[in-house]
């Protein structure tokens, strides 16, 4: 992993909100071909830290490189930087007023220039990848949150981004539809997708992950791969947080 | 009822609805250019600006067209300004009208949900494109309603053009009720015009209203 180049690069970023920062002091290595999954109690910061990566939050100290080029600048040009750091969100976030496929060919036609003949066709090809072959033409309001949440990901992959963030992209489904959002997530991986994850999926950040971050209170806790966190914790704060998922395991009997 | 005097001021009525109908148009289609410029200086909360807006919206809308045509028509001369009846009387339909506008394409855009705007920009879009192909057509399917109803409201407010000295509608029935008693008649050709005028614009709006309905549906 340590041979492979590095795609994204945090050196001591800090976040501040009116009360107080929310990233302490951030500094980590994305390469490429990672799959860097965050973890942690809620409000610990992970969801910050992607909207700042990809500019949607603006930050107060540090720096964050894209391929060793500086983006946490006053006049960095975000449209540019977003086509190579896709972006998928927790509420979906499609259109409303778009057809699926109007929806995926905004960004390849009106940002990227591309021929639309051409982007369709591939958009086609992505549908077909995630199943939503037969959904080319319906509306976001006729779709199930799991289709919905599929189609963005086709969205944010149209754009051959570099980098895909998945921001809590399963905490809004019904539990059955979770499934089909992960496996595509999980076969994205599998091809060689750099991907920054953060999610309250415990098993599937096991399964899909090179690299587990823990964070909580605004920095890096623990960071190692799953074998290593979810096997041999380094810290007390790490452990106690895994102890609240196995006791909820347990007591739910049969649900585990 | 009198059929043969209707008859014979039917293109006297006609001639009225005509101007109703230009001046009404102009009126409505320069309101729709100032309010949505108003509403975008709202939107994007450009320093200044937006406080200029907001003063011009309260005073266009808690003053009467009435008023404000005075205030054209007979004020501005004394400055040395002077402006023909037609010009006075869109000038005081696109500042009435403008206001209201304004606040109905302003609501539109507050309707859309802030994190439209994010998934917008995560394309890729810039902050122009966002709001052409993202915002802005789910803003206006919210506004269609308030846009129409305003239309209809300006239209009806040309009735006072009278005080600048045009030969609107209401004009025409007040001028004939004075010279021939024909009260019955002179009214019934008005109310009937009005309709003929605005029943159309209402069948209009309501058509748009059911097209653009879809594009307003949630996530």
């Amino acid at each position: 992993m340590e041979k492979k180049e590095i795609v994204l690069e945090l050196k001591h970023v800090r976040k501040d909100f009116g009360n107080g920062p929310v990233l302490k002091d951030i500094s980590l290595q994305l390469h490429k071909g990672e799959v860097m999954v965050f973890i942690g109690p809620s409000g610990c910061g992970k969801s910050t830290l992607l909207r700042c990566i990809n500019g949607l939050e603006g930050i107060q100290g540090g720096e964050i490189l894209l391929n060793g080029k500086l983006i946490s600048t006053e006049n960095t040009k975000w449209s540019e930087v977003r086509q190579k750091i896709g972006m998928v969100f927790q509420s979906y976030d499609l259109f409303p007023h778009m057809t699926v496929m109007e929806n995926i060919l905004l960004g390849p036609v009106k940002v990227q220039g591309r021929n639309r003949k051409e982007a369709e066709q591939e958009a086609e090809r992505l549908l077909e990848r995630v199943g939503l072959s037969d959904k080319q033409r319906a509306f976001p309001a006729q779709l199930s949150g799991g289709q919905k949440q599929r189609a963005a990901i086709v969205r944010a992959l149209i754009m051959k981004p570099q980098i895909l963030l998945f921001d809590e992209v399963t905490a809004a489904l019904d539990p059955e539809m979770v499934r089909e959002v992960l496996d595509v997530m999980l076969e994205l991986a599998k091809s060689g997708g750099t991907m920054m994850i953060v999610t309250h999926e415990l098993s599937f950040a096991k399964a899909v992950a090179d690299r587990i971050i823990f964070l909580d209170d605004g920095i890096i806790v623990e960071s190692g791969t799953p074998e290593e966190f979810f096997t041999r914790q380094k810290t007390e704060r790490a452990q106690r947080f895994l102890n609240t998922f196995i006791f909820r395991e347990e007591k739910g009997g049969d649900e585990a | 009822m009198d059929t043969v005097f209707i008859k014979e001021y039917i293109p006297m009525y006609a001639k009225a609805a005509e101007l109703t109908i230009v001046l009404g148009g102009l009126g409505i289609a320069f309101s729709l250019i100032a309010g949505l410029l108003c509403a975008l200086i709202q939107y994007f909360r450009i320093p200044l600006f937006k406080r200029l807006v907001n003063a011009y919206i309260e005073l266009a809308r808690n003053t009467p067209l009435l008023v404000q045509l005075f205030f054209l028509y007979f004020g501005l001369p004394k400055a040395g300004i002077h402006f023909s009846s037609e010009t006075c009387a869109i000038i005081g339909m696109t500042f009435l009208g403008g206001g209201y506008m304004a606040e109905a394409f302003r609501s539109g855009l507050m309707s859309v949900d802030k994190v439209q705007k994010e998934a917008a920009l995560a394309v890729g879009l810039n902050h122009r494109q966002a709001l052409m192909y993202v915002i802005f057509p789910q803003a206006l399917a919210v506004s269609v309603p308030a846009l129409c109803a305003n239309a209809v409201f300006l239209i009806k407010e040309t009735s006072v053009f009278s005080v600048v000295a045009l030969a609107d509608l209401m004009f025409v029935a007040k001028d004939l009720i004075g010279l021939y008693y024909k009260t019955q008649e002179a009214l019934f050709m008005l109310v009937t015009a009005y309709l003929i005028i605005l029943l159309p614009v209402s069948v209009l709006a309501a058509y748009l209203e059911r097209r653009v309905k879809y594009a307003g549906i949630g996530n």
